[in-house]
C-alpha cells in the first residue's frame, strides 16, 4: 500500500512539473519567440515554426497583460482564408493596444512547403503565423475548447482573466465586438 | 517498481481520458446524441437512384458518413472509407456516404463532380447529395468527414458512435486507435462501445 501511495505521489509530481515558460509569462512580458517549436519549415525568405500540441499549448495560456486572438485556419479552408484580412486588420489596429493575433495553420505537413510558405510570401501577413501539426486531434481539440467540434475556422480570444471561443466565421465588426466584449469585462 | 509505476500511470491516464469523455457533454453540436434515433432519408445517389436506409432490409446497422469531394481531410480518408465498406458491408453494416455541401458555395462538390469522384475512386458504396441540405443538420454533422454509426433496432436506427474514423488522418500506418472499427465490432458483438464520441479537425460544411 505504501508503495502504491509513493508511486501515485511520484506520478502526480511528474505531471505537475512546472513549466519554465509559464513562470516567465507570469513575470510580465512574454516573448512568443521563446516557445521552442518541434521543427521549422522555411524557404529563402519565410520561416514558420511547427509545433505539436504539447509545444503549442502554452500559446493558449499566456498570462501577461495582453489579449490574444488565436485563429485556427488552413490554406485549404476557403472561409478561413476569406476572414484572414479581418484578423490582419485587427492586428494592425489593436496591436499597440495590447492585442496579439496568432494565426494557427492546420495545413497538413506535406502542404507546408507547397502551399503555406508560398501563401505567406504572397500575402505578407503581419500577424504571427505558427503551424500546429498533431494528428492526435481527439486528444487536443477538447483542450482548446470542450465545445469545439473540430471544424475550422475557429477562434479563441483570451486574456489572463477571460476566455471566449467562436466556432464560426466572423466579419471584422463581429471580431472587433467579440474582442471588446471580452476586454470590457475585465 | 517500474512495472507498478507503469501500471499506475496507465490507470491514471485511463481515468483521465474517461473523465474527459464524460466532460465532452453531448450536444456539442445541435444534432444527435448517442442513443438518439436517427432519421431515414431519400437522397439521390451518383447512379441516379434514390437511396434510403430502409432499402437495406438485411442490414444490422449503417455507417452514415458525411464527406465530400473537396476537403483535404475527406480526401485523406477516401481509401479508408472504401476499406470500411468492404469490411463491414458483408457483416451487415454498409457505408452510406452523403455529401452535405451546398454546390452553389462549393462548385466542385456538385452532383456531376460527385459522379466523377465516385468513378475515379471506385466507390463501392452509395454517394448521395444532401440536396437542399435538410439531412446533415438533423444529424448534427459539422464537418467532413463526420461518421455516424447507426444500429438497426426495433425502435429505429439508434446512434451508437459519432466522430472520426481513426486517430491519424496523416498516416494510416501510424493509426493507434481505429475508432469506427472498434465501435462497429463492439456493436456487432453486443458489447459496450468504449469510445463513442470523438473529435477531429475537418472542413466546415458549406451552407
Amino acid at each position: 500500500m505504501k508503495l502504491l501511495v509513493t508511486s501515485v505521489f511520484f506520478v502526480i509530481l511528474t505531471f505537475c512539473k512546472t513549466d519554465p515558460g509559464k513562470d516567465k509569462a507570469a513575470a510580465g512580458e512574454t516573448s512568443l519567440a521563446d516557445f521552442p517549436p518541434k521543427y521549422i519549415v522555411s524557404n529563402d525568405s519565410i520561416k514558420v515554426d511547427v509545433y505539436d500540441f504539447a509545444g503549442f499549448e502554452r500559446f493558449l495560456y499566456i498570462k501577461d497583460n495582453k489579449t490574444y486572438v488565436i485563429n485556427f485556419w488552413a490554406t485549404w479552408c476557403r472561409p478561413c482564408v476569406a476572414e484572414l484580412p479581418y484578423f490582419e486588420r485587427l492586428q494592425k489596429e489593436y496591436n499597440d493596444k495590447g492585442v496579439e493575433v496568432i494565426l494557427v495553420s492546420l495545413d497538413m505537413p506535406g502542404m507546408l512547403e507547397k502551399k503555406l510558405l508560398p501563401f505567406l510570401r504572397e500575402k505578407k501577413l503581419r500577424s504571427k503565423v505558427v503551424v500546429l501539426n498533431d494528428p492526435k486531434q481527439n486528444d487536443w481539440i477538447p483542450k482548446v475548447n470542450t465545445e469545439w467540434s473540430g471544424a475550422i475556422p475557429a477562434t479563441l480570444i483570451y486574456n489572463k482573466e477571460n476566455r471566449a471561443f467562436y466556432e464560426s466565421s466572423m466579419t471584422y465588426e463581429e471580431l472587433e465586438n467579440n474582442l471588446n466584449t471580452l476586454n470590457d469585462n475585465r | 517498481m517500474k512495472t507498478m509505476k507503469t501500471l499506475l500511470l496507465l490507470a491514471i491516464v485511463a481515468t483521465m481520458s474517461s473523465l474527459s469523455a464524460k466532460d465532452r457533454e453531448p450536444g456539442y453540436d445541435d444534432g444527435y446524441e448517442i442513443g438518439d434515433l436517427a432519421t431515414d432519408f431519400s437522397l439521390k445517389n451518383v447512379d441516379g437512384r434514390m437511396v434510403s436506409l430502409s432499402d437495406y432490409k438485411e442490414a444490422r446497422g449503417y455507417l452514415v458518413i458525411f464527406t465530400c469531394n473537396t476537403c483535404p481531410y475527406a480526401q485523406a480518408y477516401e481509401d479508408r472509407i472504401i476499406a470500411l465498406d468492404q469490411k463491414y458491408k458483408k457483416q451487415g453494416v454498409p457505408v452510406i456516404a452523403i455529401n452535405p455541401n451546398n454546390p452553389e458555395k462549393s462548385p466542385k462538390d456538385g452532383f456531376e463532380a460527385m459522379k466523377v469522384r465516385a468513378e475515379e475512386k471506385g466507390f463501392t458504396f452509395p454517394y448521395l447529395l444532401d440536396d437542399g441540405q435538410k439531412i446533415f443538420p438533423k444529424y448534427g454533422a459539422a464537418r467532413t468527414p463526420h461518421v455516424f454509426l447507426l444500429e438497426k433496432t426495433k425502435a429505429g436506427n439508434e446512434v451508437k458512435y459519432i466522430g472520426a474514423i481513426d486517430d491519424n488522418y496523416q498516416d494510416e500506418a501510424s493509426v493507434e486507435t481505429r475508432y469506427v472499427e472498434d465501435a462497429v465490432n463492439a456493436m456487432l458483438r453486443g458489447k459496450e462501445i468504449r469510445i463513442n464520441t470523438t473529435k477531429a479537425i475537418g472542413c466546415r460544411i458549406k451552407i
